[in-house]
């Protein structure tokens, strides 16, 4: 079992939980995952590294409210335990050699990018963090964000926090205003990753996406998690998460993605009302 | 005592087809203790014995079936465990016909003896009546890691622990069993034997640690050098799902057999308060003519689907056991024989909605002295489908490969050991099983795991002295 040993709740929608783990914590580096399951019948969700804290045996996640598992876990409070957590998986993110990088992050993506924006920084590298978010209730990590950045820019669909337009816009700016930068990564919707793959193959800028494809055992056993880089098919938790982004089909990950979009609203929807259901 | 000489054995009760094609409740119901042993009268004692050399573990099948013609059946478990760990799962899913029984004499001339059979009576015999736990043996103070708790690796685990061993197995997923758990279905080999097995280990004294991949939160050369463990065995399977790499197979609606069986029988997809979701295709195409086809064909019937097994070859050469195909055929199953898919089509929303096949015919006989299937040209036909299985055979996971210094594999993912050891390319490391073999059967598995065993205690006992 593994217990919570924090619990706190960053915007409506978006919670961190630090969790006794110290196997896991032991080996864990930015942009690795783990594998939970809430309770003895759940489903086995992929969540990133958000950090680690190796002295005290613990990882912290960050995790967006999307769907039942999501929301059972949510409803966990500190003191409380997590049935199966196994890691770290996935390969780490290679942030060696890099001098100059622009991390572009997208809603909970920006959990997962944070990780990878610290160890560029503590490495010395220039790093240029743009953060996006579709209003300002849900801006997370902008403190964290900004000490470990050189330069850090959030946007926000509607203004209300930052500067109004999406992360490409902010991207393309700096581009253009003649930032060279050895690597971009990005880390969020798939949909905001192809346009920022889009956008830098026009500059010819090695790019990594951080992809996150329905998984299952996360040890390379189902091939659920596979997607097309390259004309060849990988799979994400063992290959990846993090693959060239010029050469992945997202239109291909997309459409995957949405493999069980019915189902899991049912499901969803029965979660919601037994809650309901207990609270009155 | 008079010989039983009928020709045929005796029929295994079992669900009607019809019945049990909509449930996933264990399709055969086992012999009761008559038919057991008017079965077991039908053994002749051979002095040749030549049943047992088609036997991987040769287990002594004239002195058990004897025990139990006689009604002592629990004589006759303590005479097969002498050589098997697992018999209840290997009286069940062990190919029989081209193993102990293809030997049987009395096959000659009419049905071989149920072997199988009777191997699963007497084993599930044993665990309704035996009330002893196993008894703990005393410690010899050493430590051993086992890596994957398939059958390879429970079967080195337990005789490990029998010896005194200090035991700690160490599994990726979050139930231990591997297979026997996420692969085979409950229909075919009910959860609770595999849970029967798991907790004797523990009773032993047998630690099984979860969710810990080798590799990737231990490596094995931290397990030796920080953790103390004086030896491994590595048996941790062959779980990587080949593809066929045509256009088509990323599209929604295609599983590979292994994600499509997790799905049901690891995360219990099927129950109702299963939360992790399958789909429920109307007309499910599965790729793939072994055991593993089989299984997935009838998982997905029973989840409500009309099913065809494409297969290249014909009905003669198809790898499953026979037991699967009849069950198959008779749960209305289709079966497209000399057929190869060369292309999965898909609708607007990217979801599978056929596979163009072509026709095949076998040609002169390839390397492994099967007949190769040759494509006819211009012979293609659409296959209906909104869910395709591919089941076209799996490859040792590189996990572990990639994360041990020394440790020689051949070029196909396989580990190279000693045969008759397990001992691999680095000094205190063994291996068997699927990660040494590919996919093979449970059988050999065990056996594997049982020899490397042997060796790993007198390799550390060596030490000693
Ligand atoms: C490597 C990786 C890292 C991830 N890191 C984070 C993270 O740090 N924070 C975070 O909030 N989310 C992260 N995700 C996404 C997270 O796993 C899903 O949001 C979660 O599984 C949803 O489960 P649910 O039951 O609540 O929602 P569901 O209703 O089941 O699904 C909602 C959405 O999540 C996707 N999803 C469902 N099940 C899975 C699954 N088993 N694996 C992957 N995606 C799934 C669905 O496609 C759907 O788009 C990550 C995913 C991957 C693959
Ligand atoms: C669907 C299906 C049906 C089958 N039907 C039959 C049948 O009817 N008869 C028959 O004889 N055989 C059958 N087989 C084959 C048989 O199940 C296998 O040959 C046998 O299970 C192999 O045993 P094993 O111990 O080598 O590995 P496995 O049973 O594959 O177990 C390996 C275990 O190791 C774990 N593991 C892998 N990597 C790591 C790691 N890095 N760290 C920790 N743990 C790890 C895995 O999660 C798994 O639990 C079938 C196989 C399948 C898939
Ligand atoms: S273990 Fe398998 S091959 Fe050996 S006797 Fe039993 S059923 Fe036959
Ligand atoms: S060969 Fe057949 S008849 Fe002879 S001992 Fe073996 S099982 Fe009995
Ligand atoms: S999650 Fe199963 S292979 Fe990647």
């Amino acid at each position: 079992m593994y217990k919570i040993i924090k619990k706190k709740v960053l915007n409506p929608t978006v919670t961190l939980m630090e969790i006794d783990a110290p196997m896991v914590a032991r080996k864990a580096e930015p942009g690795q995952f783990i594998i939970l399951r809430t309770d003895e019948n759940g489903e086995r969700i992929p969540l990133t590294i958000a950090d680690y804290n190796r002295e005290k045996g613990t990882i912290t996640i960050i995790f967006q409210v999307v769907g039942a598992t999501t929301e059972i876990l949510n409803h966990f409070e500190e003191g409380d335990s997590l049935h199966d957590f196994a890691g770290p998986l996935g390969r780490a993110t290679n942030t060696e050699g890099k001098k100059k990088v622009a991390v572009v992050g997208g809603g909970v993506g920006c959990a997962i990018a944070y990780p990878v924006v610290k160890k560029f920084h503590e490495q010395g590298a220039e790093v240029h963090t743009i953060i996006g978010f579709r209003n300002n209730e849900l801006v997370i990590l902008e403190d964290e964000f900004k000490e470990n950045s050189s330069k850090m820019i959030l946007m926000t669909d509607d203004g209300s926090s930052g500067t109004k337009g999406l992360v490409t816009d902010a991207l393309k700016k700096l581009i253009e205003s003649g930032e060279e930068y050895d690597e971009v990564i990005t880390i969020g919707p798939l949909i905001m990753m192809k346009y920022v793959c889009q956008l830098t193959r026009n500059y010819d800028i090695k790019t990594i996406a951080s992809m996150n494809p329905i998984m299952i055992d996360g040890t390379g056993m189902c091939g659920g998690c596979r997607l097309t880089v390259g004309g060849k098919t990988q799979f994400a938790c063992v290959d990846g998460p993090e693959f060239d982004g010029h050469k992945i089909d997202f239109d291909e990950a997309i459409a995957r993605s949405a493999t069980y979009k019915p189902f899991e609203r049912m499901i969803h929807d029965d979660i919601c009302k037994l809650y309901e259901a207990e609270v009155i | 005592m008079a010989a039983n000489m009928s020709l045929i054995k005796n029929e295994m009760p079992a669900q009607k087809a019809e019945i049990r094609n909509k449930n996933f409740k264990e399709v055969t119901l086992g012999y009761v203790k008559e038919q057991a042993i008017d079965e077991a009268k039908r053994c002749l004692n051979c002095k040749n014995r030549l049943c047992v050399t088609g036997c991987p573990v040769q287990i002594d099948i004239p002195a058990f079936i004897k025990e139990a013609a006689e009604g002592n059946f629990e004589a006759a478990y303590q005479i097969i465990v002498k050589a098997s760990s697992l018999p209840a799962v290997c009286g069940r899913v062990c190919p029989q016909e081209s193993q102990c029984e293809s030997k049987c004499v009395r096959g000659i001339k009419g049905e071989a003896v149920a072997i199988g059979r009777l191997e699963r009576f007497v084993a599930d015999y044993h665990n309704a009546n035996s009330v002893d736990k196993a008894a703990r043996p005393l410690t010899n103070g050493h430590k051993v890691a086992v890596i994957g708790s398939g059958p390879s690796g429970l079967a080195c685990a337990g005789d490990l622990a029998k010896k005194g061993y200090q035991v700690t197995v160490f599994e990726a997923l979050h139930l231990a069993g591997g297979v026997l758990v996420y692969g085979i279905p409950e229909f075919r080999l009910p959860k609770a034997i595999v849970q029967k097995e798991i907790d004797t280990l523990k009773d032993l004294g047998v630690e099984i640690q979860t969710n810990i991949v080798i590799g990737k939160t231990i490596s094995i050369d931290e397990l030796m050098n920080e953790y103390g463990y004086e030896a491994v065995f590595i048996g941790s399977g062959a779980g990587l799902p080949n593809f066929m790499n045509i256009e088509g197979e990323n599209l929604k609606g295609v599983y590979s057999a292994n994600e499509f069986l997790t799905r049901i029988n690891l995360m219990k997809a099927y129950m109702d308060n299963g939360m992790t979701p399958i789909q429920k295709g109307q007309k499910v195409a599965v790729i793939g003519g072994g055991n593993v086809a089989m299984d997935a064909a009838r998982c997905a019937k029973r989840l409500g689907a009309e099913v065809s097994i494409i297969y290249r070859r014909t009905e003669k050469e198809l790898p499953a056991r026979l037991e699967e195909v009849e069950h198959a055929k008779e749960e209305g199953i289709q079966f497209l024989f000399l057929t190869n898919p060369i292309k999965i089509n898909g609708n607007e929303d990217g979801w599978v909605n056929s596979v163009i096949c072509q026709k095949m015919t076998l040609g002169e006989p390839d390397a492994s002295g099967r007949q190769k299937p040759i494509p006819i040209e211009n012979s293609e036909f659409l296959v209906e489908a909104d869910c395709v299985i591919m089941s076209i055979g799996t490859s040792p996971n590189p996990l572990i490969k990639d994360t041990t210094d020394g440790l020689a594999t051949h070029k196909w993912g396989g580990i190279i050991t000693e045969e008759a050891t397990g001992l691999t390319s680095r000094k205190g490391v063994y291996a068997g099983g699927d990660a040494v073999t590919g996919a093979a059967t449970v059988i050999l598995a065990m056996g594997a795991g049982k020899n490397a065993a042997a060796a790993m205690d007198l390799y550390i006992s060596g030490i000693e002295v």
